[in-house]
């Protein structure tokens, strides 16, 4: 493939003129990244030419077509990409819910005007977006969203809530799902809207978690105007929009919590490391039984989870349609994270019980506030719950 | 490693699919349990996979075999597993052939492996005692020297296929204390030899397995398969192969009964609904089916481990071996109570899995001796 190396050579050769050396081995900030904005936050003011210099190449988007901002490439050539920002141990320019979430969508459904407005943007790192779709009254039965949109002229005037708006506090604009026609079947009277949270009537109140601070916030809407042009697709088909949304959040979700050969190896070690710390009797057979026993099971689990994740991509790559296997990844990542997180605080005994303050080390603190949080994972993105129905429904084929 | 089937194998799927759909019912199975046949399977059909290639599957050529991995006789012990089928695949391809295969002598291997490979002579291995559980290095049974070679006496339980086997492959005792791993040899005796007592066991899966008693029977030097006192090794060799066909049956078992099951949700009706609308039966069917494609995974992983030599084979039997306990049980036990009242009676054919669950289940270790091994192998 001579193309690919005379790409493969011009992206080092740019890389080494424009990755910022500094950056190299920089240590994953809390925030996981550059999400750009209106109001950045830079992890290393270094970040900021990186992010500028990237987008100007398209390497931001890099399969993203590049009359809107991308960089037009293969997916063989953006895998070069990302393989040479590991080697390199560079930062991603750039993440976020635009390249992530929104922009794949309005690539899909929405209008010519719409990707040229919103598109650039996203590649440059200006505009930072959240997502609006749960409200108080509409947890995992989301079509029974009640979030007004009432026609008035040219625009939508939006009155509701909307809850767990991941970084609303830090966003610019928000996709939200809307109650357009309120008398239609519940899936039928919902639009999919793009509002920007500068409108007069947003308001964002952050949420405190279980374990602590959190970036969910709750956002308010009362009596925002929006123009009817935002509307991505049509009106009142914004289910359609949600559902292909949803199927990539919970693959992405799946991706987080799935362990890939390589970790899960090195995580072997890590359970049953942290059990000769905190067990009395540091070599040898581990003195609990019991727990040994767990951390077994627990390594079981992720080893027969990571090698259900490599059997789905080897049949993909074997040219096969995707198994009913590739159902079970959300519910099983997120149930193991969570048993394996708790695993961990037992493991740790009285030391895991801290919250903040002295007598716990950081990673002791940590831990629990892991442990609290993952208790989270099987409930967004759809519970396991709606999971196990959608397996019973689509794959086993059982009877509503 | 490529967690896929390649094209050769989807075929030899398919054959093996037609064959069973054909030839290998669970009513074959039933029969053979009410006429308490005394093999517990058919000498016939033994004969005609042997013809297919299946027995020679993981046996080099110059036997007569196909010189194939565990991959492919996986697949094959899949797809018998689906209706039970009880043939000594396990007995005789697996632990006993095996075990000639890999320390056996070119005079024992030429004697033994061509015929086994053509299905017309039997071979087991006895290794199952009272007092061993799981560990095949717990042996009691001695073999004392006497003149140039030794005798044996002692008792085997549970020997797979023991009555219909030509010839066995005895663990004893050569040297040290019962659970020592140093010490342990392997003897191969025809059947019928002096001092030999070998009666049917009947288990709940209806399979052959005899209670063997040893009183000093007398073996030659030439009789000794692999190095005397060594035998420990090989024998772990070829359980850790026995148990990733063992795996592979059961995850056709587990399948088969899950499936039936799920049909049994959609055609019965209760309050008026077929009761696979209820959402209390839809989560354990689902629970049940993530199970099972987590198994195929981990089946699929140690036997091309195995076939591949990787460092850590005797790890990913022990988490394939463990997974399939505890899911063929699982399944087993929500197959029957899904099926309900029909479900407890033996003219159903459900129980059947049931049963071969639990004898499964501790054939070559649970699922909580091999999160032991697991532990053990991996320094903990």
């Amino acid at each position: 493939m001579p193309s690919l190396e005379k790409f493969h050579a011009e992206l080092n050769e740019w890389l080494a003129a424009n990755a910022p050396k500094t950056l190299a081995g920089l240590p994953v900030s809390e925030t996981g990244g550059n999400w750009g904005g209106r109001r950045p936050v830079w992890d290393h003011p270094d970040m900021k030419p990186w992010l500028e210099r990237a987008a100007a190449r398209g390497l931001t988007a890099p399969t993203w077509p590049r009359e809107y901002g991308g960089g037009g490439l293969e997916p063989a050539e953006a895998k070069v990409f990302s393989q040479e920002l590991a080697r390199r141990r560079l930062p991603l320019p750039l993440t976020g819910f635009g390249l992530t979430m929104i922009g794949p969508t309005l690539l899909r459904f929405g209008s010519e005007e719409q990707k040229r407005e919103h598109l650039p943007r996203i590649c440059r790192g200006e505009i930072r977006w959240c997502q609006g779709y749960s409200e108080p009254d509409s947890g995992s039965d989301l079509a029974s969203l009640k979030t007004r949109a009432e026609r008035d002229g040219d625009f939508f005037v939006i009155t509701g809530t909307k809850v767990w708006t991941s970084y609303a506090d830090q966003s610019d604009w928000i996709f939200a799902l809307v109650r357009s026609d309120p008398k239609a079947k519940k899936q039928e009277g919902i639009t999919f809207l793009l509002i920007d949270m500068a409108s007069p009537g947003v308001s964002v109140h952050p949420i405190q978690l279980i374990s602590g601070a959190s970036p969910f916030c709750e956002t308010r809407f009362d009596n925002v105007r929006v123009p009817v042009a935002n509307v991505i697709h049509q009106i009142n088909a914004g289910w359609t929009v949600a559902k292909a949304l949803l199927g990539h959040e919970r693959s992405m979700i799946a991706d987080l919590f799935g362990v890939s050969e390589r970790k899960q190896n090195a995580r072997g070690s890590v359970l049953a490391g942290l059990a000769r710390e905190y067990l009395a009797g540091d070599a040898g057979t581990l003195s609990d039984p019991a727990l040994r026993e767990q951390i077994a099971q627990c390594e079981f689990d992720e080893r027969a989870f990571s090698l259900t994740v490599q059997r789905s991509r080897d049949a993909a790559k074997a040219g096969q349609q995707p198994g009913a296997e590739s159902s079970l990844f959300k519910v099983y990542a997120t149930e193991l994270n969570k048993r394996r997180t708790e695993l961990m605080v037992k493991i740790a005994g009285p030391a895991g019980l801290g919250w903040e303050g002295p007598g716990f080390d950081e990673e002791e603190l940590a831990r629990t506030r892991h442990w609290l949080r993952a208790r989270g994972n099987s409930i967004e993105g759809g519970t396991s719950e709606v999971q196990l129905n959608i397996i019973a429904k689509h794959v086993l084929g059982l009877p509503d | 490693m490529q967690l896929v089937l390649t094209e050769d194998q989807e075929l030899l799927a398919k054959t093996a699919a037609d064959f069973v759909a054909e030839r290998s019912p669970v009513a074959r199975m039933r029969q053979l349990r009410d006429k308490q046949d005394p093999d517990g399977f058919s000498r016939e059909l033994w004969r005609e996979m042997a013809e297919l290639g299946w027995v020679g599957n993981p046996f080099p050529e110059a036997v007569g075999g196909a010189g194939m991995g565990l991959a492919e006789l996986a697949v094959v012990l899949e797809a018998l597993g689906r209706t039970l089928a009880p043939e000594p695949f396990l007995s005789c391809a697996l632990l006993a052939g095996q075990a000639l295969l890999l320390g056996g002598s070119e005079a024992q291997k030429s004697r033994w492996l061509p015929p086994l490979v053509a299905g017309e002579q039997l071979l087991t291995l006895a290794f199952q005692e009272r007092r061993s559980r799981y560990d095949v290095r717990n042996v009691a049974t001695r073999a004392e020297r006497a003149g140039e070679g030794w005798r044996l006496s002692g008792e085997k339980i549970q020997v797979l296929d023991g009555i219909s086997a030509d010839g066995l492959i005895v663990s004893a005792r050569t040297a040290g204390e019962q659970t020592d791993a140093a010490g342990i040899t392997l003897f191969l005796i025809p059947r019928g030899a002096q001092g030999l007592a070998n009666v049917r066991q009947q288990r709940i899966d209806s399979r052959g397995a005899s209670l063997l008693t040893l009183t000093g029977v007398a073996v030659g030097a030439g009789d000794v398969v692999g190095t005397p006192g060594g035998g420990a090794e090989l024998l772990a060799t070829v359980v850790d192969r026995a148990t990733v066909g063992l795996c592979a049956e059961m995850l056709g078992s587990m399948t088969a009964a899950f499936e039936r099951t799920l049909t049994y949700l959609k055609q019965r009706v209760q309050f008026g609904v077929p009761i696979g609308s209820f959402q209390a039966l839809k989560h354990r069917a689902a629970q049940c089916f993530i199970e099972i494609e987590l198994t195929r995974s981990t089946v699929m992983a140690a036997a091309r481990a195995i076939d591949a030599g990787d460092a850590d084979a005797a790890k990913l039997v022990s988490l394939a071996k463990a997974r399939c306990s505890d899911a063929f049980v699982l399944i087993g036990n929500e197959a029957v109570q899904m099926h309900g009242g029909i479900g407890m009676t033996d003219e159903h054919d459900i129980g059947f899995y049931l049963k071969r669950a639990r004898v499964a289940e501790m054939t070559f270790g649970d699922a909580a001796f091999h999160r032991d091994r697991w532990a053990r192998l991996s320094g903990y």
